[in-house]
């Protein structure tokens, strides 16, 4: 039955198709046969969701853009005219904000997967290129987006990150109101930064995550043993270790999915500002340009470099040695690749040393993060600074470290 | 990996000491969300005390007659003053450069107030006027300095001074604290303004989200339907899975 089911789909409709367009082989290349390695664990869930979380994100911002008004009189209002009055508004509009926190959530766990695992190391150096790409697509695309409700944290947090640009030395003042297109954040700027978040930085993330999964596909993916599932392969010429995606892997994901989204379900129904971390209070107060509020903090996904930002000293009264170490923060990890010269991949087989790194790295990160939400204080700013200079030996000395450390040897065969 | 991750967030213990940030002492306004009468109470008040200067542009009379029980007649007739009607969105008359000569700025749109400032913010700022005969107003507040709103509920709770005690701390060290006492009795006994207070900014707390109660509704069943779609989607990975070894 199936096989002729199969036979009479291949010469009609589809089979017209595939004679056009490659659409059963891509089938086949990106699902059913593309080979995955069969032990994925828990920290293998969290590529699918970041994808599930884009669509949702986009979904839910189309229904927003519907109701929505980019027009410095009218957006706070309109934001509030969703939440009130345009029929089930209120939970396209927490889904949407629970899930710009959500998406940094899965994508950081989604990074320290690649850090555990040596995911970034040869071949799949271009993988973590196009993923270094995206996220910081992400951070102008949250930092965007979070103007548009126009309360008083939208206003002066965009205030106080384009302002960065201005510390820039000779092009920076310019540079800023370029970037506003006027001398202070105002109705030009949410104009443009609307165009951006709902055009511009969307399509440029779409076809990022393409790129992102055609090199993965391309070289196969890695796992948790971080060995070459394809030097053993059986008569067919499939790995032994490996499974197709579809069915396996997609069934496997639609748990992962459901447990995500019940976890999601608890903010977007039960605590949708969660403590303030995701919507703040102060945003729920249109923006003043007369009125600067006393505590400015970015959201907690870009605290840890606002805290780097803050940690290095100024020179001269310019800001910008602080703004140069956000910016090298993030850079630095697009070197990753070369900067590990670890032979082996996963934290599995490395020795002590890399893990005592990666434990001091997290809990910097970790701490730099509290820290940016916090108003300065003496101590904290020594505590910023030792995270700070933690956060990039990590990096910068990595190149001996991961040499030094002993590794134990790797199995030829992926173990669980 | 776990004894890692254990390891990991003992690291991140002494973060959590400094967490423990000062808080200025407030009273928590223990607002009932769904005690109806108790928002009916507070619509009340808030509409003959409050939307004389503040508006709540953000909202419409009649979605509080539909959220709170109020038949639309009732809503037309107690709460809806300007002649307007019920589905008009509750805006002032007082025009914003007359308000500014008068308070010295423009009193604030109370729709989502209460998501800005907190309930037991309000609970409290509310019941902390005092008389400050340097004021224009003669009044000052404890939780708000030198704020430029009058005190609009003086014929209920009565007129308040301040008393500066002497508190000895836990290290033997001795601060000033300041509370207030009821030098004239207002309408109400305390215990009822404090009532009617709760009951307001239970009022408010329902204008910041009227959708919360729904939210919460709706909340539960996708739970539910989510952990029913769990065992499914988990037992069809368990099935499928039987050949992978």
């Amino acid at each position: 039955m199936a096989g002729n089911t199969t036979e009479k789909w291949q010469g009609g409709l589809l089979g017209w198709i595939d004679a056009r367009f490659p659409l059963s082989s891509m089938w086949y290349d990106h699902l059913a046969r593309y080979y995955a390695p069969k032990n994925f664990n828990f920290w293998y869930f969290f590529g699918s969701l970041a994808l599930m979380v884009l669509v949702l994100q986009i979904v839910t911002g189309i229904w927003l853009t519907m109701n929505y008004k980019p027009d410095a009189t009218l957006a706070f209002n309109s934001v509030e005219y969703i939440m009130r009055d345009v029929n089930w508004g209120w939970l396209m509009r927490y889904m949407h904000s629970t899930g710009a926190s959500a998406f940094f959530i899965v994508v950081y766990l989604h990074m320290f997967r690649g850090l555990i695992y040596g995911s970034f190391k040869k071949p799949r150096e271009l993988i973590w290129i196009f993923g270094m790409i995206i996220y910081v697509c992400l951070m102008a695309e949250a930092f965007m987006g979070y103007l548009l409700p126009w309360g008083q944290m939208s206003y002066w947090g965009a205030q106080v990150i384009i302002n960065l640009f201005g510390a820039i030395p000779y092009i920076g003042e310019t540079l800023a109101i370029w970037i506003r297109g006027d001398y202070v954040v105002a109705d030009a700027t949410l104009n443009r930064f609307f165009a951006f978040h709902v055009a511009a930085v969307p399509i440029v993330l779409l076809a990022l995550v393409v790129l992102h999964i055609l090199a993965l596909h391309e070289v196969g993916s890695n796992n948790p043993d971080g060995v070459d599932i394809k030097k053993h392969k059986d008569a067919n010429g499939n790995p032994l270790d490996g499974i197709p995606f579809h069915p396996y892997y997609t069934v496997k994901d639609i748990v992962g999915v459901v447990v995500f989204l019940i976890f999601f379900s608890i903010v977007v129904f039960f605590m949708p500002e969660m403590g303030g971390y995701f919507l703040e209070a102060n945003n729920f107060i249109p923006a003043d340009p007369l009125k600067t509020p006393v505590h400015i903090a970015p959201l907690w996904y870009f605290t840890p470099y606002y805290a780097i930002l803050r940690a290095v000293p100024s020179i001269g009264g310019s800001a910008f040695p602080g703004v140069l170490a956000m910016a090298l923060a993030i850079v630095v990890m697009f070197f990753l690749p070369w900067l590990d010269r670890s032979p082996v991949k996963s934290i599995r087989y490395r020795g002590t040393v890399y893990k005592i790194w990666l434990a001091l790295f997290v809990v910097s990160f970790v701490i730099l993060g509290w820290l940016g939400m916090e108003a300065p204080t003496a101590l904290y700013t020594i505590i910023a600074r030792i995270c700070t200079i933690i956060y990039f030996a990590f990096f910068l000395l990595m190149p001996i470290y991961t040499k030094l450390d002993k590794t134990k040897p790797v199995p030829d065969r992926v173990t669980s | 990996m776990k004894r890692q991750l254990i390891a990991v967030l003992l690291l991140l213990a002494p973060a959590w000491g400094f967490a423990a940030a000062e808080h200025a002492h407030m009273d928590e306004a223990n607002i009932d969300p769904n005690n109806i009468q108790s928002l009916q109470r507070g619509a009340r008040l808030f509409v003959n005390y409050c939307l004389s200067c503040h508006a709540a542009a953000l909202m419409r009379y009649e979605r509080i007659g539909k959220d709170l029980g109020i038949k639309e007649k009732l809503v037309a007739e107690n709460l809806v003053f300007s002649g307007g009607k019920t589905t008009d969105l509750m805006t002032v008359a007082t025009h914003p450069d007359d308000a500014k000569e008068w308070f010295g700025t423009v009193p604030p749109d109370l729709s989502v107030i209460a998501r800005a400032r907190g309930v037991d913010w309000l609970y409290n700022y509310m019941r902390s006027f005092y008389l400050d005969d340097s004021k224009i107003t003669g009044v000052n507040n404890l939780v708000f300095p030198d704020v430029g709103m009058p005190d609009v509920l003086w014929e209920l709770q009565g007129w308040q001074e301040p008393v500066i005690h002497t508190v000895k701390n836990e290290d033997g060290s001795e601060t000033n604290a300041v509370t207030l006492e009821l030098v004239k009795p207002g309408l109400l006994t305390p215990k009822e303004y404090d009532r009617a207070i709760r009951d307001l900014v239970n009022f408010l707390d329902y204008m910041g989200e009227p959708a919360k109660h729904e939210r919460r509704a709706l909340g539960v069943k996708v739970i539910m339907f989510l952990l029913l779609l769990l065992v499914l989607a988990y037992l069809m990975k368990r099935e499928f899975w039987k050949d992978v070894h």
